[in-house]
């Protein structure tokens, strides 16, 4: 399904900030896996992230979906098989525009724009399930500014947008991390609800252990710009927080000191 | 002076410009681009069609190409800000001086004279023996068909791929749009405007003059922000016509402080001023609301 091969990601190279953010780091994905990654600051986690969806453009090794070679696409193409959500609640939609409309340009991720008419009223029911089906009372406001919804509903909408055109791998970078921590396991709990119903290829980035080890079917560790723990299946599911911390001393030869990481 | 014989060339002058304005609206409000190809793209619209004039085409036909030439411009300004990366007010300022020289070119000299061709308001001169009433009516057609052009547009789904790269680009491209693109469309389509309104412009003067860009970004600008305080923004149809009614305020604005005795010299200084204070304006609404909170 995805397949990441021996990239290599250096920011400012030859300058005095120049940092190796990402050092020979692979990873495959089964089709239907669902991975959650951790790390410390600075481990990849982001870059890592940002590299498969073309934020930029790596320097070295391969990046292919489905046996499609991506790594030269610029950013808007690869969103035809790639869903996202941001961290930032503000980033994923559109403030100045109704829901409507920003579920409408979503609906048509993987195809060309026309001129036919944005937010056709046919497409309103289905939109009015697919909003009812979070919980949040956005059913009935179809016609509302997205800037007037709060962080987390932003964050929903956006997750819905993200699933909507049947993404071929879902990229969730800390999405639940600017949010309260109830509104932040809402939203974790509709991201597992579609993940695991439609059976969707993702990664998810997060900064708190429990819920790495809670969800998905296995889990990945980065440490200074490659993975150094990899689990899955039962294995996984039998791993506490304390394993954890072992398995990470054991694989980076040192104490884990990342205090958002060990605090969470 | 008879009151008429005030109003309606006050209207007909907002409406010629309300074009600019909508123009300037493109990027300013819906691309969120403050882009100064206006000032060059503006007279280059009055140069293309004043030339063809005196040349002996159609005036209907000097507007379509002085759109074209617009476009042309626009989509310089675009590929220099997106896939050169020069910042938008940079490449702006850039297309709009070497403009300065193809307006020269275009023209052959500083200022072409139309009184002597037929001109779109010559050939609409059937409607009224007042020439403001015939500048008029032919304004409220031409903004009449943008308007309504604009609305159809931006309701499409190109359109709205447009409106979103303004709101958010990181958005947009997730969805699998190339804001390159959206930008530089917007781009176009702002300067067709701009030029098409400096060909109206320019065969109501009855000239076209390689200085007549001067300051149109601000009266632009002017005209957006003063229509929307006015006249709301609740959707993009009210939008529109809110910067055409700001057009035509502005304006109604400048007879006015013109009859009271101002020096025409001072419009542009005078101009500056009134879009400085209808910028700040939400700084200080914020600051007295903040005050009467806190009080």
């Amino acid at each position: 399904m995805l397949k990441v091969e021996h990239v290599f990601k250096t920011f400012n190279p030859g300058t005095i900030t120049e940092k190796k953010a990402l050092k020979d780091l692979s990873l495959h994905l089964a089709p239907g896996d669902f991975v959650t990654v951790i790390g410390g600051n600075g481990a990849g986690k982001s870059t890592m992230m940002n590299s498969i969806c073309g934020t930029f453009l790596v320097d070295k090794g391969s990046i292919t979906i489905d046996g499609v070679d991506i790594t030269h696409w610029p950013e808007h193409r690869r969103a035809k098989f790639i869903g996202r959500v941001f961290q930032d609640p503000m980033m994923g939609t559109a403030a100045g525009m109704q829901i409507e409309e920003n579920l409408a340009i979503a609906a048509r991720r993987n195809r060309r724009p026309t001129f036919a008419w944005s937010a056709p009223g046919s497409q309103r029911e289905r939109f009015r399930e697919m909003l009812a089906s979070l919980g949040l009372g956005l059913e009935n406001r179809l016609e509302s500014k997205v800037g007037l919804l709060s962080g987390g509903q932003r964050q929903a909408v956006t997750l819905l947008m993200a699933t909507m055109a049947e993404p071929k791998l879902l990229l969730l970078d800390e999405h639940t991390a600017a949010l309260d921590p109830k509104t932040a396991a809402k939203v974790l709990e509709i991201t597992n609800n579609i993940v695991t119903e439609r059976k969707l290829t993702t990664i998810m980035i997060t900064h708190n252990m429990r819920d790495a080890l809670a969800l998905g079917n296995r889990l990945v560790m980065l440490h200074d710009g490659h993975i150094i723990i990899d689990v899955a299946g039962e294995e996984k599911k039998n791993l506490t927080v304390p394993d954890l911390l072992k398995m990470f001393e054991k694989a980076a030869g040192r104490e884990m000191t990342s205090d958002r990481l060990l605090l969470s | 002076m008879n009151i008429v014989d005030l109003v309606v060339p006050t209207i007909a002058q907002g409406l010629l410009w309300s074009i600019l304005a909508l123009g300037v609206f493109l990027t300013y409000r819906v691309l969120d681009i403050a882009d100064l190809t206006v000032e060059g793209s503006f007279p280059l619209g009055a140069a293309v069609a004043a030339s063809m004039l005196t040349s002996g085409y159609d005036p209907y036909v000097s507007i379509v190409v002085a759109a074209f030439a617009g476009m042309l411009a626009g989509v310089v300004t675009g590929i220099l800000t997106t896939k050169l990366k020069i910042p938008a007010l940079l490449a702006g300022i850039l297309t709009m001086i070497a403009l300065y020289s193809v307006n020269l070119r275009i023209m052959g000299k500083a200022n072409l004279s139309l009184l002597r061709v037929d001109t779109i308001f010559s050939l609409a001169s059937f409607i009224s023996d007042n020439r403001s009433m015939v500048a008029l009516v032919v304004g409220l057609v031409a903004v009449a068909l943008v308007v309504v052009a604009n609305y159809w547009f931006f309701g499409t789904e190109i359109g709205a791929a447009i409106r979103a790269t303004g709101n958010n680009p990181n958005m947009i491209r997730a969805n699998g749009i190339d804001t390159d693109a959206t930008v530089i469309l917007g781009l176009l389509l702002s300067n067709a405007l701009v030029a098409v309104s400096g060909a109206l412009i320019g065969q109501d003067n009855g000239f076209a003059d390689v200085g007549m860009g001067t300051g149109t970004i601000v009266i632009g600008l002017a005209s957006v922000i003063v229509g929307e305080v006015l006249f709301g923004t609740r959707n993009f149809m009210n939008w529109l016509i809110s910067v055409v009614l700001g057009s035509i305020a502005y304006r109604v604005v400048i007879a006015i402080v013109l009859q009271m005795g101002m020096p025409p010299n001072d419009l542009k200084l005078f101009t500056a001023v009134l879009v400085a204070i209808a910028l700040v304006m939400p700084l200080i609404k914020k600051k007295l609301k903040a005050d009467r909170e806190v009080a």
